[in-house]
């Protein structure tokens, strides 16, 4: 009894200090990216190439989820809304939920299981085949040649595809609610110009979407570089970072969001 | 694929997403206006402010003439201070008066100017000495019914 017990602790022990070991570890491996990213930026076209893949190619997904995203806004928020006898207000609605948070979130979970499980699989691949053992051999740093370009290309990106999230759901947005419902085109753009700041709303979505670009970069490439070099291992990495950093974006986003628009 | 046709189709990635961006600014938003214009300072106390916030817009004749800059409670008169930022383009006679009204029946409030006679004009600093308060819509809805509370007798004995 009192050994099964023991076990048990031991095993709990265990999961936590092996956590904790990793977190550590990530901690070490981004300030190591960040060390060694003057190669990146040396470099560019490492860099570009690295945009190519995460950013040019997730365009297509960014934009027509963040059309549908619009246009079911527009419906829902008129349906809500007319209710009261405010379908003016439906710029506003589509346009702050879009920039406040709708953008930044669902552009970085799109990113994270687009362009984030590539990344894994990719670093995790060369891992396995024992790409990255190669590149140590002949003096190449593979932080400086493979991690950081594919790191840095995910912050660049990130922003970038939010705000093209953003403005494709207004266009959505726009779409229902003008063109297919009636809503007054003058009222839509001036109800939604008026209450969207610049400063408060917009700049904060950017900075949002950047947080996340880091978050879900900074994962997928660790979980690549750390993960175990067998299929297997490549696969299990992969999951993990599509799950760890959708969970990391929600909890970021809540705790950006209780900073930023705490009400005036 | 070749450097050239992936260094075009980069640029054109940052292109569209750069003017996503500007069409966030320019069209979807706008710039904390007056934030950068100039502005005075003009000052009103209010027995009842309602629902005025700070950054509410100041009105007078429905054109936004400034905004809210700051609300605190005076504890000598217990009265609410309002500060306000008005554009320096504007000036208001000595006599204007200042209420506050709501937009539509539950829309957002905000600080309405009406302009006096005098000649003299409001110069930065000043107080506003003409003040209305919020209406409080369940004040008057007790009001109303208290009222009506009383008239009943009245009408029964007749």
């Amino acid at each position: 009894m009192l050994t099964k017990l023991a076990a048990g602790l031991r095993l709990l022990g265990r999961s936590v200090t092996d956590r904790l070991w990793r977190l550590g570890f990530a901690s070490r491996f981004l300030l190591a990216t960040l060390l060694y990213s003057g190669m990146a930026l040396r470099r560019f076209g490492l860099t570009i190439r690295e945009i190519y893949f995460t950013g040019v190619l997730s365009l297509i997904i960014i934009l027509v989820s963040g059309l549908f995203v619009g246009m079911v806004l527009g419906l829902q928020g008129y349906d809500t809304l007319q209710r009261f006898g405010s379908a003016s207000a439906l710029g506003t609605l589509v346009a702050l939920s879009l920039v406040r948070e709708l953008g930044p979130v669902v552009a970085a979970l799109l990113f994270a299981s687009r362009a984030g499980s590539a990344i894994t699989a990719e670093i995790g691949l060369m891992k396995a085949t024992e790409q990255l053992s190669a590149m140590e051999m002949m003096a190449v740093n593979p932080i400086a040649r493979v991690v950081a370009p594919r790191f840095w290309a995910g912050v660049v990106s990130m922003p970038l595809l939010a705000a093209l999230f953003s403005a494709m759901g207004i266009f959505g947005g726009y779409l229902v609610g003008v063109q297919l419902i009636g809503v007054d085109d003058g009222i839509f753009w001036s109800q939604m110009r008026s209450s969207v700041d610049f400063g408060d709303d917009i700049v904060n979505g950017v900075i949002k979407s950047a947080v996340f670009g880091v978050i879900v970069s900074w994962i997928a490439v660790f979980e690549g570089y750390d993960c175990e070099p067998t299929a297997e291992g490549v696969s299990g990495a992969t999951t993990r970072t599509v799950v760890t950093s959708s969970l990391a974006i929600l909890a970021a986003d809540f705790m950006l969001t209780a900073f930023m628009f705490r009400g005036a | 694929m070749n450097k050239a046709m992936l260094d075009l189709w980069v640029g054109f990635f940052v292109a569209i997403g750069l003017a996503a961006l500007l069409f966030l600014a320019v069209k979807v938003g706008t710039m904390s206006s007056l934030s950068n214009a100039d502005t005075y300072v003009l000052q009103a106390r209010f027995d009842n402010i309602g629902g005025l916030k700070v950054r509410s817009p100041v009105k007078s004749a429905g054109v936004v003439v400034g905004r809210v800059s700051d609300i605190r409670f005076d504890p000598e008169n217990y009265v609410a201070l309002v500060s306000m930022q008005v554009d320096d383009r504007y000036q208001f006679p000595k006599d204007t008066s200042a209420t506050i009204n709501t937009q539509g029946l539950l829309g957002e409030q905000y600080v309405g100017f009406d302009p006096g006679g005098d000649t003299q004009m409001l110069k930065p600093g000043d107080s506003i000495r003409l003040t209305q308060s919020a209406v409080v819509l369940e004040k008057l809805i007790s009001q109303f019914l208290f009222n009506k509370a009383a008239e009943e007798p009245a009408t029964t004995k007749k």
